[in-house]
């Protein structure tokens, strides 16, 4: 069996807004040169997407939404009509065949799925998935179809698996967690900024399940400026107490790369570290409780250029039990891409130090976060009392 | 916003003739704080709050006899009440004036309905527009005629759903005030470029101390 698969269409790459909107499939050309460029991926590796088909599609979404995305993609549609669908608006607008090009955003997670259930791969990476703000039957921040919720009812319809999602995107996993908000056989985990001031504004520690799915919803909102320990703190506690108590058969992974310093969406000032730290956590714990299974998706990161092809290679190198890289990018890496990038490369894996100027008030914000963890876990630590 | 447009109109009542028993028990089983209480015409008579049982059962006295006792000798019967047709505004201000949990609504003579303090609250969360995904971007403008106005043509320029709109004092300085906005979007940043270009004083995050 295969340490990781590594899903990858060129197709994928048709999903684009427009040459200025924030999210760019760019990431994962860059990511992937990146990743070739040290040897860590070949073409032995990647499997290609797959296009999803309605059926699969619609374990998540509403036949009707997918027919106005499908008009909508082929210019039979104007915003007025798709509006109420989130479609045609600044954050999500209109663009050529852009249900063919989600549906391979789909397939490409359940490809994924597929490499890690049928035992070809213990685990596997899709990058180009992770949209994880589509509804059921409305498109939202930059997201049409959710590819992770089709994914979990997926695992669930042909596996029957209990599955625990963890998110670690900046922006909460609201799509995925209204998705499966009363459904006790998966486990949802988000930690984001706040919704203060952050879209999607929910996300909130009282949002816990309803009915049989009471419990089985985890958030962590942690404050703008946050920075590196504090998230850390959180992500590790968090993760370890869920797994322990939720027992999952299998984790599936939401790895947005816009916590960081840089990305011009978010606030919580994170640096290259959490992205090291991440999947080694999740890829242990995976190794502990789900004999390995662990599928990653990828997801929001709006620096495409200095923040995200670093982050998310190394969910790949870590999943290969490759150290993480570390020292000078490869310059032939740089060279090439220099010439695009509107911003000066950086020349590190290592984040300059210091990044920014220090944050004031940072105990006060640590300390409210650690307040928070303590709140939101409190239902297993009742839990355990019970028993 | 009108109290019929929030209160609670499925009610769980007693009669002053039921026990204090009948009362601790109804308001264990189904989790509530507050029963109006009612005879047989609907008319409000009264009002049984934990608060009430807490202070009129004192230790001494909780006897199976004083439980057995009716709920007409310990019941509020002073009683606030509003209207249907009153403001949430105006009775949000009762609340707070005369340190109440829960308002009994009346018309003709019967009870209609009861808002509690987590209705106004949940009220309170609605109008802030926080249960739609969406931003929020704080502005901190001159309290002078116009700003508004200003503000929102940047909005509709970007064809930008507004879920709501705040306005209050800055809390430092009178001659300000924090103009807070949820508005049905994941990036704001082109909108926030262009309120600074029309030199407004954008706060996204607004944690004072640390982005004034």
């Amino acid at each position: 069996m295969k340490k990781a698969v590594f899903v990858y269409s060129p197709e994928q790459l048709g999903y684009k807004f427009s040459e200025s909107h924030p999210f760019n499939h760019k990431r994962l050309t860059l990511t992937m040169d990146l990743l070739k460029k040290i040897n860590a991926l070949n073409e032995d590796h990647i499997i290609p997407a797959r296009i999803a088909t309605d059926e699969e599609i619609a374990l998540a979404h509403d036949i009707k939404y997918i027919e106005v995305v499908k008009q909508a993609g082929m210019g039979l549609l104007t915003p007025e009509q798709t509006v109420h669908y989130g479609i045609g608006t600044e954050d999500t607008p209109i663009f050529p065949h852009m249900h063919e090009a989600s549906s391979t955003l789909v397939g490409g997670t359940l490809q994924a799925v597929d490499a890690v259930m049928q035992g070809k791969s213990r685990h596997a990476l899709n990058l180009g998935g992770g949209l994880h703000h589509g509804f059921f039957s409305k498109a939202s921040g930059f997201c049409i179809y959710n590819d992770s919720s089709v994914a979990i009812r997926y695992l669930r319809q042909k596996y029957n698996v209990r599955v625990l999602y963890v998110d670690t995107d900046a922006h909460h996993g609201d799509g995925v967690q209204w998705a499966f908000y009363d459904d006790p056989n998966v486990c949802t985990l988000s930690i984001h900024e706040t919704g203060r001031y952050l879209f999607p504004g929910t996300g909130n520690i009282t949002e816990r399940g309803s009915g049989k799915g009471y419990g089985t919803t985890f958030n962590f909102p942690v404050d703008a400026f946050t920075e590196d320990d504090s998230f850390l703190m959180i992500y590790e506690n968090a993760l370890k107490e869920i797994f322990e108590y939720f027992k999952p058969d299998v984790v599936f992974t939401q790895n947005g790369a816009d916590a960081h310093y840089l990305d011009p969406l978010t606030h919580l000032c994170g640096t290259m570290k959490i992205y090291q730290e991440i999947p080694k956590l999740v890829h242990k714990l995976a190794h502990e409780y789900c004999d390995g299974k662990w599928i990653a998706v990828g997801g929001g990161g709006y620096d495409i250029w200095r923040v995200v092809p670093r982050a998310w290679s190394y969910i790949w190198t870590e999943m290969n039990d490759l150290p993480a890289p570390s020292g000078p990018l490869p310059k032939e890496w740089i060279e090439k891409w220099q010439k695009e990038s509107p911003v000066p490369l950086f020349p590190n894996w290592e984040d300059p130090d210091p990044l920014y100027k220090p944050i004031p008030r940072k105990p006060e914000i640590e300390e409210k976060n650690a307040q928070m963890l303590q709140k939101a876990l409190q239902i297993i630590k009742n839990e355990q009392f019970k028993q | 916003m009108i109290v019929e447009e929030i209160m609670k109109t499925d009610l769980i009542t007693l009669t002053p003739k039921n026990t204090v028993l009948d009362a601790l028990q109804l308001m264990k089983n189904k989790q509530i704080r507050h029963i109006p209480i009612v005879d047989e015409d609907k008319k409000l008579v009264g009002l049984i709050t934990s608060n009430t049982l807490k202070n009129r059962l004192s230790l001494e006295n909780i006897e199976n006899r004083k439980l057995k006792n009716i709920i007409e000798d310990i019941m509020i019967k002073d009683l606030i009440t509003a209207h249907p047709l009153d403001f949430v505004e105006e009775i949000a201000l009762t609340f707070y004036e005369m340190k109440i949990s829960c308002l009994p609504i009346v018309s003709g003579g019967k009870l209609v309905g009861l808002v509690t303090a987590s209705d106004l609250l949940y009220t309170y969360i609605e109008l802030t527009g926080a249960n739609k995904p969406s931003s929020k971007i704080d502005i901190r403008v001159e309290d002078k005629p116009g700003i508004l106005s200003d503000i929102m043509s940047i909005f509709k320029s970007h064809n930008a759903n507004i879920l709501s709109v705040l306005l209050f004092p800055d809390s430092k300085d009178e001659k300000y005030k924090i103009v807070t906005i949820r508005v049905q979007i994941l990036n704001p940043l082109s909108i926030i470029n262009d309120l600074k270009k029309e030199n407004f004083n954008v706060l996204w995050p607004n944690l004072p101390g640390v982005t004034q």
